[in-house]
């Protein structure tokens, strides 16, 4: 398999806080293109493993590559600058300010410096169009001057994806993106995030089961802070040792 | 509509603010316009915080070291015989902004509470450093030995003095505006409401943090150029610890995050010192109580009663 | 330089670091569990100081006036946290920085007010006027002496109280993790008070101690109360050893470095220089320590939080 296609690598990655070992030599290739889900029981080191990932947690050792560049020494925000989007399991938005103004962060963080103290930042009508434009993409434009706050949940969780999308990742993280959703507004969202898969690769971390096989072309199993399989999704279901690790409480559940 | 409104309020005040000095002068009541001088001056030192905390949302516990920076920039430069307002000025503007670059830097590495106790701790330092500073007045002080110099205007004439402060920080409140309002400002905003946002979304935030609060301290240093020249004297004390809480307390009156939050803050509290030292010696029980009184009840301040709408500016 | 002064300036720095030690450990805990920042702390202190000099005064002992001026600060600082100071744990920190500056401002009028603006006196018992040979050939303060047995009596004190008994471990258990210790069912309010009420006594005992040594009045607490901080931060917040260190350190630090700085410096600088540059660096060096070591670990030494 050439490395180009490989978009997001990770080797051996290891952390271990205090006396627990939280991600133990993990190894994980991401292919751009698709959806690519990571499940596992809780505990598991999903979010320490996304946290590194980001940038958030420095690793013990190990390395992670993004498009072949070696990010594992990286600031958080520079990562995001190479096309690292993420959308957070608790809803990060700006809740004091509109949707759209959300979005015109975004989108003003890959326009030009923000070192800027003069010109009021209303005037630049190419972030409000964009901004506008993002929101029309994910169906949220009627909601575009509400406050963010104010908003349903399930529309909250929309916004934090359209957050990350809005910096134009070439990989976007959802952490959770269903988490605390109701029935209707898990399939609205497993919707969108079916969109999504078009435009941009897509690594996603989830429990709900019925999202993971219905959108993912590949699937990790991380159990104990390591991958014990990945692979097509029937391929997974049918893996005894997941079944016994994992998949095996969930049905029985 | 309530935005001609405000804008009327403060055409209003801006007018009886310059006419002042004149009827006071006439009304016999030259002390009047000194003690203006000083609102005017607290005012943008409590503005400069107000960058720092209401826009930042740093809270910085020693932010009176950038003040008294200033003030001592010109003070020693007057002793040492450079009084032009163009040299002196300037030069406490950069000291209080590299000294706030400084600090930010280590500072600024810190959060929550060693933040507040880092800022307050590096004030500490430099207060005890004016103290070790002998050949310039050490724990007693240094008098101004003139007045900065403005070819063209007399700034010893106490009007003059007052008109020029005023210009000052009226020109200090527009550029703060604008800056609110900026894509800079954005920024900030977006920081003070979710900080791990904006590092996902691709922002280097520590950056900015940083730029805010040396931007601030330049402010700072302007207001100690200004102190310096209206009371004649500077003192290690003006960098004590307990003159950054009473720039705190100023803002928090006033209101945080509202762009005239300093100005409002700095009159009310000084003026509310004048009043109440004419009654008893314990003003500063009173002044006590009604702060307690503002951060149990009130903790926008003074100003989020009048500024419903414009807070978060 | 001699060893003896050398020695001297040791026991000092031991000494001023143990009074350090018994605000900061008051004040970390406050910190730590209650996740609060009191700048009254040193009002409480300033309070203490003035109640041992008038009940030593009143009562004409130094020794009876100690337990009582303990106990009667005790007792300020535990109503002053029922009535007031509670309301402010679910705030937000600049709201307790402003509430307790303000606080000071009151403490500060409130003692003018009762006990006028002069300095009051303290003096040492008088079974500790003379000197004592610590090491033989050297005499030293009696006073001081005991009051470095006082600070070492004190941490083995709390050392024993945090780690060997029950309201030790509850207060362990609060100052690494609140939400588990209110989770589980501890009595979280009445824990809270007493915790306030023992700092509040330790203030009274380091003003009681510093009181012959300084001078009681208004405004002590301020200047004692940066340092605190500093030892605070040093030593990591909620953590009681941490703050041992951190005092010692500090009050260590300090002593030593303004006795010996300029000296030190003489020896290879000129001394007009070394003795201007001497003193400078010795008032910041305790900063410059705080600032060296939060750049390294930036939550202090021994950070009780995980």
């Amino acid at each position: 398999m050439p490395v180009a296609d490989l978009l997001l690598e990770v080797r051996r990655l290891f952390k271990r806080f205090g006396g627990v070992v939280a991600t133990d030599r993990l190894d994980l290739a991401v292919r751009e293109g698709g959806m690519h889900a990571l499940i596992g029981p809780n505990g598991a080191g999903k979010t320490t493993l996304i946290a590194q990932i980001c940038g958030e947690v420095a690793p013990d050792s190990g390395q992670i590559l993004f498009a072949g560049r070696d990010i594992t020494k990286l600031p958080g925000h520079a990562r995001v600058a190479l096309g690292l989007g993420r959308s957070f399991q608790i809803t990060r938005i700006f809740r004091g300010l509109t949707v759209r103004d959300n979005i015109a962060l975004a989108v003003q963080a890959r326009s030009g410096s923000s070192m800027r103290f003069w010109r009021p930042v209303s005037a630049e009508r190419a972030l409000t169009h964009e901004s506008d434009a993002v929101l029309a993409g994910l169906g949220m434009d009627a909601s575009a001057g509400v406050a963010a706050g104010s908003l349903p949940h399930a529309d909250q969780r929309r916004l934090e994806v359209a957050l990350a999308l809005a910096c134009r990742p070439r990989l976007l993280l959802l952490d959770e993106p269903l988490a605390g959703m109701g029935a209707e507004d898990a399939q609205a969202m497993i919707g969108l995030i079916a969109q999504l898969k078009q435009r941009t690769t897509i690594l996603m971390v989830e429990h709900d089961m019925d999202a993971v096989f219905r959108l993912a072309d590949v699937i990790s199993v991380l159990v104990g802070g390591a991958v014990i399989a990945s692979g097509a999704p029937q391929a997974i279901r049918d893996d005894s040792e997941v079944k016994r690790a994992y998949l095996g409480e969930e049905e029985a559940a | 509509m309530a935005l001609s409104r405000s804008r009327t309020a403060l055409a209003l005040v801006l007018a009886a603010t310059i006419a002042f000095p004149f009827l006071a002068e006439a009304a016999g009541g030259g002390y009047y316009v000194g003690l203006m001088t000083r609102v005017m001056i607290y005012a943008l030192a409590a503005t400069s915080l107000n960058l720092v905390l209401g826009y930042g949302g740093m809270i910085s516990f020693g932010h009176a070291a950038f003040f008294g920076a200033g003030a001592y920039a010109v003070a020693i430069l007057a002793q040492e015989g450079v009084t032009s307002v163009w040299v002196a000025w300037p030069m406490a503007i950069a000291a209080g902004a590299a000294l706030a670059l400084v600090i930010g830097a280590i500072s600024l590495r810190t959060r929550g509470l060693y933040f507040i106790m880092i800022t307050l701790a590096f004030a500490q330092m430099l207060y005890y450093f004016f103290v070790s500073l002998k050949a310039y007045g050490g724990e007693d002080g240094i008098n101004l030995v003139v007045r900065s110099r403005l070819p063209g205007l007399d700034l010893r004439d106490e009007t003059t003095f007052y008109l020029l402060v005023l210009a000052l920080l009226a020109g200090c409140l527009y550029l703060l505006g604008r800056l609110a309002a900026s894509r800079f400002g954005a920024v900030l905003r977006g920081i003070r409401e979710n900080e791990a946002r904006m590092t996902a979304l691709g922002y280097p935030t520590y950056r900015y943090r940083l730029a805010c609060f040396t931007i601030a301290g330049g402010a700072a240093g302007l207001a100690g150029a200004l102190i310096v020249n209206q009371h004649g004297f500077v003192s290690p004390g003006l960098l004590d610890w307990t003159q950054s809480g009473t720039l705190l307390i100023m803002l928090i009156l006033g209101g945080v995050g509202w762009l005239y939050g300093g100005v409002a803050g700095a009159a009310a509290m000084l003026l509310l010192e004048e009043v109440l030292s004419l009654w008893t010696g314990y003003w500063k029980l009173g002044l006590g109580l009604v702060l307690l009184f503002v951060v149990l009840r009130a903790p926008g301040g003074v100003g989020s009663w009048f500024a419903r709408g414009n807070a978060r500016g | 330089m001699s060893a003896l002064l050398l020695l001297e300036q040791g026991l000092n720095g031991l000494q001023f670091g143990l009074m350090l030690f018994l605000l900061a450990a008051g004040l970390t805990l406050v910190f730590g569990i209650m996740d609060m920042v009191n700048l009254a702390h040193g009002s409480l202190y300033m309070i203490g100081a003035y109640l041992m000099a008038t009940l030593a005064q009143a009562t004409g002992s130094f020794w009876i006036a100690l337990p009582l001026a303990m106990a009667a600060t005790a007792a300020v600082g535990m109503a002053l946290e029922a009535g007031l100071l509670r309301r402010l744990y679910e705030r937000d920190h600049l709201s307790q920085v402003l509430a307790t500056f303000a606080l000071i401002l009151i403490a500060n009028d409130l003692v003018r007010m009762i006990w006028g603006p002069q300095a009051l006196l303290l003096d040492a018992p008088r079974a500790l006027a003379g000197t004592i040979e610590i090491i033989p050939g050297a005499p030293y303060p009696a006073f001081r002496a005991f009051i470095i047995g006082v600070g070492l009596a004190v941490a083995a004190a709390l050392y024993w109280m945090i780690v060997h008994t029950r309201v030790g471990a509850l207060v362990r258990a609060g100052a690494s993790n609140r939400e588990m210790a209110l989770a589980l069912g501890v009595n979280v309010k009445r824990l809270f008070t007493l915790v306030f009420g023992l700092g509040a006594a330790l203030c009274a005992l380091a003003g009681a101690m510093l009181g012959p040594l300084l001078a009681v009045q208004i405004g002590m607490g301020e200047s004692i109360l940066i340092q605190a901080f500093v030892v605070v931060v040093i030593g990591g917040i909620g953590s009681i050893r941490g703050a041992l260190v951190g005092a010692l350190l500090v009050g260590m630090l300090d002593t030593i470095g303004r006795a010996f700085l300029p000296v030190l410096l003489r020896g290879f600088l000129s001394n007009n220089i070394a003795d201007a540059l001497g003193p400078t660096l010795a008032a910041m060096a305790v900063y410059i320590l705080m600032a060296a070591v939060l750049y390294w670990k930036p939550t202090g030494l021994f950070a009780a939080r995980g």
